[in-house]
């Protein structure tokens, strides 16, 4: 590309090198969503113990030990789809892309579970206390997160599946990789307040 | 003027454009579907202009209840639903577009890049903040659901806890409201998130973070605080669906939730939002008043560092909105002095305006005048900020019109001044022809005139004890002498911003032609023809100093000399 020197000094060719615009769009969007969840656990953590009346999380609630392994881990297995598609490994790329869709789907179908549970069993709605508006806004927040995250990662498989994704693709992959990685921690913060704080 | 150097060398393609072909329709469609960033930011600017004159009308209709004592102009409740409609309208369709305005057509021009970083994101965005707009709107026809007559919101742009619960708001009204925010709030992250990526990632060869025009810092540390800002209120405003659609209980103090939450929540993006707005306004000065003063800006760092400083004192401040709520002495010690910390990097930014002015060679034309009244405005505004950030003058004067006078003092004594100044600026630069001068000192002083009988009226009203939000007063209680005097005041910036329209219009076709850098100015914009082509740069420039164009009008004093 040739360029106007607008001032003669700075035309030696020395690099130029910014970083990748996506990237920077997606930690844009990771700060705002964190804002967003910032709020809803800052008001978990407030109504925690005010509800007038029950079910209380005491009474209801059972630490989803498995699930949680099950959505960490694909955290693991996203990172090593990246590294074999830096080295053109597609059919290992695919493989570990597709476990990583598999464990969320794992994450969503337990989740659905324990509400069906919580709704059926226990009778706990989010109109019921303020423990069920917290509930199911705050891990819903998350699950919805979560489904967006398999959107993309299985549009991404489909595309790997019929030979339109190519290594020059990774850095957008990476992007998405990056995402996922951020609904894994935010996990985290939401498994630390709803189960462990809270209960 | 040195326009001979202008537009650069090979800058251009001088092949002629092709002539236009096509009806309206085809025109239409163009703007309809285009991602182009120029086109874009002018279609922010409409929006905002059209919002700024309904929520203005708005703003004469309440006037004119409030000239007289015991008028019956506008209901009870018409007038609360226009000063809540004034007050949505005015901050999130007309400030917030015009801050993604000025930013989507100037910045990629001043960092010479070809377009936004994600030119479809930027019209999604733009759409959807149209379509909240409309939703807003439409609430004058559909908000009352199934309860007869139509209605719009009528529970003050902060909406507290528990006017907003189902019992007490009936109807859709409220609902529009929530909704409206929400989507115009994804309009908004979308906006931000593009106008930081453009920043980070499309600067052109040697454009150092350091060397950016300040407008682009600017905007970059506005859109960097609007991320976390309008999401606590999209986040607050879903808690708000929640509670009226599934009878959830985050605001309903008899299942154990709080009211406080909602204004802790509100505030949290309330007032860091008001720092939001005025940042372009500070843009706009940064680029004005040095152009119009024949000097490059007085400590560009210092400028840089007060800007962040500002962004982050202000996400500390919220709760100064909170006083009379019975806060522990603690919380308003803290935020006493987190707000009157805010008038420290504020006041350097003053400072060096006015040490940029020192000296110059000024030239008073339109956008200088605006700019001019803009610093002693600003500083007014400041100072009624500092004595209402002390609480025990709070706890006397909140929810008086002292209040309203000092945020009507930013509001319009700063952004709307300076955004008038920003459109007399590049209004030659996106269409090609000069803005009509004496009409625009006309608009200028009738504005200014206008302004000061309004908004300087108010803080003595405010002073006798007028409280906000109330419909009518009776004659017996002394305001009703003030209160036409504010009236007649809020008629005379309605005449000046006639004044204003009918310029913008006219000019647009009859307006003297342009050229390209009319002001002699600096940055990379004025070196591209007047509208830029589609391509902004035919070869993408490289620059060496905060001031290119000076650099290349003056090559025998060129500013990198001195910058590095």
């Amino acid at each position: 590309m040739s360029a106007i020197p607008l001032t003669p000094h700075v035309s030696d060719e020395r690099p130029w090198h910014l970083p990748y615009r996506g990237r920077i769009g997606m930690y844009c969007l990771i700060i705002g969503e964190s804002a967003i969840f910032t709020i809803f656990v800052v008001a978990y953590i407030f109504y925690i113990g005010k509800s007038l009346y029950g079910p209380t999380p005491q009474q209801v609630l059972e630490v989803p030990i498995f699930n949680s392994i099950c959505l960490l881990s694909s955290s693991l297995t996203i990172w090593l789809a990246e590294r074999n598609l830096e080295h053109r490994k597609m059919n290992l790329f695919a493989l570990w892309w597709g476990l990583t869709i598999v464990l969320g789907m794992i994450f969503l179908v337990g989740t659905g579970l324990e509400w069906y549970k919580l709704i059926y069993k226990d009778g706990l709605t989010i109109s019921t206390n303020l423990f069920g508006t917290t509930f199911y806004s705050l891990v819903g927040l998350h699950a919805t997160h979560v489904i967006f995250g398999l959107c993309g990662l299985s549009l991404v498989l489909i595309f790997t599946l019929t030979g339109k994704v190519k290594e020059e693709h990774a850095p957008k992959i990476e992007v998405l990789a990056l995402y996922w990685h951020f609904v894994d921690a935010i996990w985290v913060v939401v498994f630390t307040v709803v189960y462990i704080i809270g209960r | 003027m040195a326009d001979r150097t202008l537009p650069i060398h090979g800058a251009l393609d001088l092949t002629p454009p092709r002539e236009r072909e096509g009806t309206i329709l085809d025109t239409l469609h163009d703007w309809v579907v285009t991602v182009d960033h120029k086109k874009l930011g002018i279609m922010y600017m409409i929006l905002a202009i059209f919002f700024m004159l309904v929520a203005g009308a708005e703003a004469i209709c309440i006037r004119i209840q409030l000239a007289l004592p015991d008028n019956h102009f506008l209901s009870p409740q018409v007038f609360n639903r226009f000063f809540t409609m004034h007050g949505t309208t005015m901050v999130f369709l007309t400030g917030i577009p015009l801050i993604f305005g000025f930013a989507n057509y100037m910045v990629p021009l001043q960092i010479g890049a070809r377009d936004m970083a994600f030119p479809r994101l930027n019209a999604f965005s733009f759409w959807v903040t149209l379509f909240g707009g409309l939703l807003l709107y439409y609430s004058f026809l559909g908000g009352s659901g199934l309860y007869g007559m139509g209605n719009a919101p009528d529970v003050t742009w902060w909406a507290y806890a528990p006017l907003t619960a189902r019992a007490f708001s009936p109807g859709h009204a409220t609902d529009y409201w929530a909704l409206a925010l929400i989507v115009t709030g994804i309009g908004t992250l979308g906006a931000a998130v593009n106008v930081i990526a453009t920043v980070i990632s499309m600067r052109c060869k040697g454009m150092t973070l350091m060397r950016m025009p300040l407008f682009t810092w600017l905007m970059l540390v506005d859109s960097g605080l609007l991320l976390v800002t309008i999401t606590p209120l999209t986040a607050a405003q879903v808690m708000l669906v929640i509670d009226r659609y599934l009878g959830g209980h985050f605001f309903d103090t008899q299942a154990g939730g709080s009211a406080l939450v909602w204004m802790h929540f509100f505030w949290i993006f309330g007032h860091p939002e008001v720092y939001v707005l005025v940042f372009p306004a500070f843009a706009i000065a940064s680029e004005v008043i040095p152009v119009f003063s024949r000097k490059a800006i007085f400590g560009y760092p210092a400028m840089v560092a007060a800007s962040v400083g500002i962004a982050f004192v202000s996400l500390g401040v919220w709760a100064h909105h909170m006083f009379t709520v019975g806060m522990t002495s603690v919380s308003n010690t803290f935020f006493v002095l987190s707000t009157m910390l805010v008038g420290i990097p504020t006041g350097i930014k003053i400072f060096n305006w006015l040490a940029t002015m020192w000296g110059g060679k000024i030239r008073f034309q339109v956008p200088m005048l605006f700019c001019t009244a803009f610093l002693f405005q600003f500083l007014a505004a400041g100072l009624t900020g500092i004595m209402l950030s002390v609480a025990p003058w709070d706890w006397q004067l909140h929810g008086s019109y002292f209040v309203i006078a000092h945020f009507h003092y930013i509001l319009v004594g700063a952004i709307v001044f300076n955004t008038f100044a920003g459109i007399y600026y590049w209004f030659p630069k996106a269409t090609g022809r000069m803005m009509n001068q004496t009409l625009g000192k006309w608009h200028f002083w009738l504005f200014l005139i206008g302004f000061h009988v309004t908004f300087d009226t108010m803080h003595f009203v405010g002073f006798e004890g007028m409280p906000r939000w109330i419909y009518t007063y009776p004659a017996d209680r002394g305001w009703s002498h003030l209160n036409l005097v504010i009236s007649m005041g809020g008629i005379i910036q309605g005449i000046a911003v006639l004044i204003f329209a009918y310029n913008l219009l006219s000019s647009l076709f009859v307006g003297k032609i342009a050229g390209n850098d009319p002001w002699d100015a600096w940055t990379l914009e004025w070196s591209t023809s007047s509208p830029p082509p589609d391509y902004n740069f035919a070869t993408d420039p490289v620059v060496g100093s905060r001031r290119p164009l000076w650099d290349l009008k003056h090559p025998e004093d060129p500013d990198w000399k001195y910058e590095a």
